[in-house]
């Protein structure tokens, strides 16, 4: 998989290589408009990671350049500047996602993977991982074959720490994908925890489990 | 007091002592003037008298006051030498009047036809209190048609010339910084009112030109800090998941995100709260309060949980209001997290849904909170520190925007109300 991040701020851009990197794919960056403007001609890409405001030029204008070139790739709008407006445009313009700054490196891996699955699979296919099979159209889990019924909310955390198995997931990354960025100011995460035991409790049968990572977070291991 | 009647009522005051020292001082000099020719008068008469004796000595022998206005009593040499010219003021009886009026009477001795006689003339005099009575309510009369003018004068010209002035202060009256009205004076002649008018005229431009960099510059600020929080927290993410970290490391890393955290959760806000002020939400639509209520409870249902508090809804109703979506979800969740913060854990937190009306309430502090320090930004009540302290005046900036009144009370638990313009 080819992921190009279109960014300027070279730490912001480091963070979202090393990260993407770990999940294998293949990371190239470009750091303003005509730099990525040349690379989107030249190659194909699986997803690309675009920044709204690059030194010499507005984001949005890279996206409408792909549409007019009727090239497939999955586009991740990230913006600093989280207004509605932005959001709207990009989204009409034919973005995939809408990504606002500050995010967590869990929610950058769970949205680039949504992406590609979508852009990959159409959109249709489960998603496989130990005897778990997952149906993301019908939201059906199911365990060794055997359907088993998870609430909402256990249903978007077992998917995010899907997405992000293996690693480390922090509670706050975890409670604001779950619950939305209106949650935020909850006194704390620890409500989290009770969510997270009635999951663990129905994935007994299955091979994986959910790992508490002491005071930090959780971590989805396969068996 | 209105301007107009406290310059009155100091003229009114002042008239009225001016007048009274002017009535006494005229009481005097008319009376002292009165005298002085009824005096002259009477001395002319003893002149006449005189001449009248030397044709008539008959007349010396009038010596009451029945007849004439004279009388002539004979004395002795050395009475005569001792006699001074002296005038008395005396009553006597008046038939016209039938009552005893005032009379002035000469004393004089004269020589007349061999003989000393004392000589009485004796001349109405003029009624003192009748004087005086006239001279009051003529003066009454006088002040009043003064005050009268004044207040006449006053209405007509003060109004005129204070004109530019009411124009200014009616308008300032109405004056809201943060709502982008300007402000217009009246032409005028008068350099104190022009130097006024551009005086204020200035103070408010700069006022609202300082009004809006600050605006600007919060928002810009926490626009800044987005970019190194995020590089921050993803940097520490990316280190705990590589390294094989100690408990008590990864306790101390945890503090140092959840602080991260927080920090952005505060510049999210302020962040939030500025582009409220700045109008930057103006999608509107009909936003669904029940279905919107539903969501949020559902939402925090965990966290309620979590803190053995059960949000229940006792009443609702149907119920929507044209606004942004986006600050309404966020309104009705400040308000529920606002509750379960500072809810007692284990009390329910109660929400009714109204037709003109959302409230919740919530168990906490046993008194009721300072009102006035309820909605003012980085007012923390208790020690909790992972409260912003922006959460209500963000709550309260999205009711102000939509015409919303969001009130408090505390009857049987802290009360906040939502009540919708009907």
């Amino acid at each position: 998989m080819k992921i190009l991040i279109i960014e300027d701020e070279p730490q912001m851009l480091d963070n979202m290589r090393r990260t993407l990197e770990q999940e294998q794919y293949l990371v190239e960056s470009a750091a303003t408009y005509t730099e990525a403007l040349d690379k989107i001609g030249a190659y194909a890409y699986d997803c690309i990671l675009l920044d709204v405001m690059l030194p010499d030029g507005n984001g949005l204008k890279i996206l409408k350049e792909l549409k007019a070139q009727q090239k497939e790739e999955g586009v991740i709008i990230v913006s600093a500047n989280d207004s509605l407006d932005d959001r709207i445009e990009g989204l009409n313009l034919g973005a995939d996602d809408y990504l606002p700054k500050p995010f967590h490196m869990a929610e950058l891996r769970a949205r680039v993977q949504a992406v590609l699955r979508r852009r990959n699979f159409e959109g249709n296919r489960n998603i496989q991982l130990g005897n778990v099979n997952i149906n993301p159209e019908t939201r059906q889990v199911f365990i060794a074959e055997e359907d088993i019924n998870l609430n909402r909310k256990e249903y978007d955390i077992l998917t995010y720490l899907i997405a992000n198995k293996t690693r480390l997931v922090t509670k706050a990354a975890l409670a604001e994908h779950v619950w939305g960025d209106h949650i935020d100011q909850a006194d704390s995460f620890d409500f989290i925890y009770s969510q997270i035991k009635n999951l663990r409790k129905k994935l007994e049968p299955a091979s994986i489990n959910v790992q508490a990572v002491y005071g930090v977070g959780y971590k989805l291991e396969v068996d | 007091m209105r301007l107009l009647n406290y310059t009155t009522q100091y003229f009114a005051l002042l008239l009225l002592g001016v007048i009274t020292i002017w009535a006494v001082a005229f009481y005097y000099a008319m009376l002292d003037e009165i005298y002085d020719s009824l005096d002259d008068g009477l001395e002319n008469q003893k002149i006449l008298l005189l001449k009248r004796a030397q044709e008539d000595p008959s007349i010396l022998a009038h010596n009451d006051f029945d007849k004439h206005v004279y009388s002539f009593t004979p004395i002795t040499a050395p009475s005569f030498e001792q006699q001074q010219e002296r005038y008395q003021d005396t009553l006597m009886y008046m038939l016209n009047e039938e009552d005893y009026e005032p009379v002035r009477i000469y004393e004089s001795a004269i020589q007349a036809n061999g003989g000393y006689y004392k000589l009485k003339i004796i001349t109405s005099m003029v009624e003192e209190d009748d004087l005086i009575e006239d001279l009051v309510s003529y003066l009454i009369g006088l002040y009043a048609f003064l005050v009268l003018c004044i207040l006449i004068l006053n209405n007509l010209l003060l109004k005129r010339i204070w004109k530019p002035f009411h124009y200014l202060i009616d308008q300032l009256k109405d004056f809201k910084l943060d709502r982008k009205t300007s402000l217009t004076t009246a032409p005028t002649k008068i350099e104190e009112f022009t130097l006024l008018n551009t005086t204020v005229t200035a103070l408010i431009a700069s006022a609202q030109r300082s009004y809006e960099e600050q605006k600007q510059f919060i928002e810009n600020a926490s626009h800044e800090l987005q970019t190194p929080l995020a590089i921050v927290i993803n940097k520490l993410e990316l280190f705990i998941e590589q390294q094989p970290l100690s408990d008590e490391q990864l306790v101390q890393m945890a503090s140092v995100l959840d602080n991260l955290g927080r920090l952005t959760r505060l510049n999210k806000s302020l962040l939030l709260l500025s582009k409220i002020e700045n109008e930057q939400f103006q999608e509107e639509a009909e936003v669904d309060f029940k279905q919107l209520l539903h969501q949020s409870l559902s939402d925090f249902e965990a966290i309620a949980a979590h803190k053995n508090s059960a949000l229940i809804l006792l009443e609702e109703t149907e119920m929507s209001y044209r606004m942004n979506r986006d600050l309404a979800v966020i309104l009705v969740n400040n308000l529920i997290k606002n509750a379960l913060v500072h809810g007692t854990p284990g009390a329910p937190i109660h929400l009714r849904l109204k037709q003109h009306a959302l409230s919740i309430t919530n168990q906490g502090t046993p008194t009721p909170l300072k009102v006035e320090d309820i909605f003012a930004r980085f007012k923390k009540s208790g020690t909790n520190e992972k409260s912003t302290g922006l959460g209500l005046p963000i709550a309260q900036a999205i009711a102000v925007k939509y015409q919303l009144q969001l009130t408090y009370s505390y009857t049987e638990g802290h009360r906040f109300t939502l009540t919708f313009p009907i």
